[in-house]
Formats: structure tokens, C-alpha cells, sequence
């Protein structure tokens, strides 16, 4: 996009702030921008579709400015790590822990309930019918 | 509450910093644009990212930025520019007419 380079511009010099580790707008990334379509994974389906539940007008558990919020908080490491819905699904966690939803507990018991089920799924000889 | 800019008009975005969520990019602080539409009154986002109501509400501008002040050796085209949404309480007044 825009070529330039930002470090150069008046921008740092008259802001007193730290950029948040979202705030990336014309810094040179680490590689070019992927721009290759793909179909949507499980995961990314079902993460937009929890946000969307949870903040659908008769629920409203939480917005999407603070889905916004918690990806911002994210540390710099996780921002660059995560990928897209990986951000929000760690600021849907943050956020409902926040508000007293969910519990860390208990979220654990149930990702380890989950990998157990997945684990005893993988061990079985056949599919058994599951499509 | 009352639109304080009109289409057309000079503005500034601030250059203040800011303690967490808000929906202005660092590299447009302190830039000068136009105002190139209204879009009307919404939440303040940054209290809807706290939980908060988001009232009360806050007229959001679409603001006009020129591509080649923005980016020092920008390569594009001279007619090149940059439409961003931005709250009124995020600009200044701009140069004198």
C-alpha cells in the first residue's frame, strides 16, 4: 500500500503514547501480507459465531468494542503469534473472566474434558457413523 | 448534541495520547484532513469497550486524509486519499479558510 517509511514522519515526535501492539498502520511488516483466500475453518466459524451470540441484542454478554478491547491487551508476543480468531477467542476468554461468566477452573476442567473425548475419539478402530 | 464540523471543513486530528480503547490510528494523529461526510451520532466506543452504556452519544465524522502527507515518499498517485471514521471529540479545528 503506502510505501514511506513511518518512522521517519512527524507522527512519533508529536504523540506521547506508546502504540498498542494493534496499532500497526504504516509500519513495515515482518513479511508481505498474505493475501490468499481460504475457506473457513471450524474454528474460525465457530469463534464469529460465539462473539456473535454473545452479543447479540437480546443477550448482549458482550460487545464488540470490548472484544476490541481484550484483543489490545493482548501482549505483544500473543498479538503476533495468534492468528486472526486465535485474538479473539483469547479476548472472548479475558473478557467473559472479567465479567464473571466463566471461571479459569472451569474452563480448564472442561478443555481437558474435551481433549480427553477427542483422545478416546482418535483410539477408536472405526468412525463409528460420526460424519 | 450538535455536529460542531461541517462537510468541507479543515480539521485536525488530535495528537493526545490515550489510556486504552479508542478507534483512532496513531499514524493520523496530529494529521490534517476535511471533513467529507457526516455519519451521524453513535456509542462512545471508548466506554462500550468497558461495559459501559457508550452514552451519551458522539457525532462520528468521515474525515479525508491526502495519501502523500501522510506517508513521506509515498509513490501513488497525487489524487490518492484516505477516508477515515473518526469521533468528534478527536478533532480540532483545522487551518483558516
Amino acid at each position: 500500500m503506502a510505501g514511506g517509511d513511518p518512522e521517519s514522519s512527524d507522527t512519533k515526535s508529536i504523540v506521547s503514547t506508546s502504540r498498542g501492539v494493534h496499532d500497526l498502520g504504516g509500519l513495515a511488516g515482518d513479511e508481505p501480507i498474505d493475501r490468499a483466500e481460504h475457506d473457513p475453518h471450524a474454528f474460525e466459524v465457530r469463534v464469529n459465531s460465539l462473539l456473535r451470540l454473545l452479543s447479540h441484542p437480546d443477550v448482549r454478554v458482550m460487545r464488540v468494542d470490548e472484544l476490541r478491547r481484550g484483543i489490545e491487551s493482548l501482549a505483544q508476543t500473543e498479538y503476533a503469534d495468534f492468528s486472526y480468531y486465535e485474538r479473539w477467542v483469547e479476548s472472548i476468554r479475558r473478557i467473559l473472566v472479567e465479567k464473571g461468566v466463566l471461571d479459569d477452573g472451569e474452563l480448564a476442567a472442561r478443555i481437558e474434558a474435551v481433549r480427553e473425548r477427542f483422545a478416546a475419539e482418535r483410539e477408536r478402530p472405526t468412525a463409528g457413523g460420526r460424519q | 448534541m450538535s455536529a460542531a464540523y461541517q462537510v468541507g471543513e479543515k480539521v485536525r486530528v488530535s495528537a493526545r495520547g490515550h489510556r486504552g480503547h479508542h478507534r483512532v490510528p496513531l499514524y493520523i494523529k496530529g494529521r490534517a484532513g476535511v471533513v467529507e461526510r457526516m455519519l451521524g451520532e453513535e456509542r462512545n466506543p471508548e466506554t462500550l469497550a468497558y461495559g459501559e452504556n457508550g452514552m451519551p452519544r458522539v457525532p462520528v465524522y468521515q474525515v479525508r486524509f491526502d495519501q502523500q502527507a501522510l506517508w513521506p515518499g509515498y509513490q501513488g498517485g497525487g489524487q490518492d486519499c484516505l477516508i477515515v471514521d473518526i469521533h468528534e471529540h478527536w478533532l480540532e479545528p483545522g487551518a483558516e479558510q
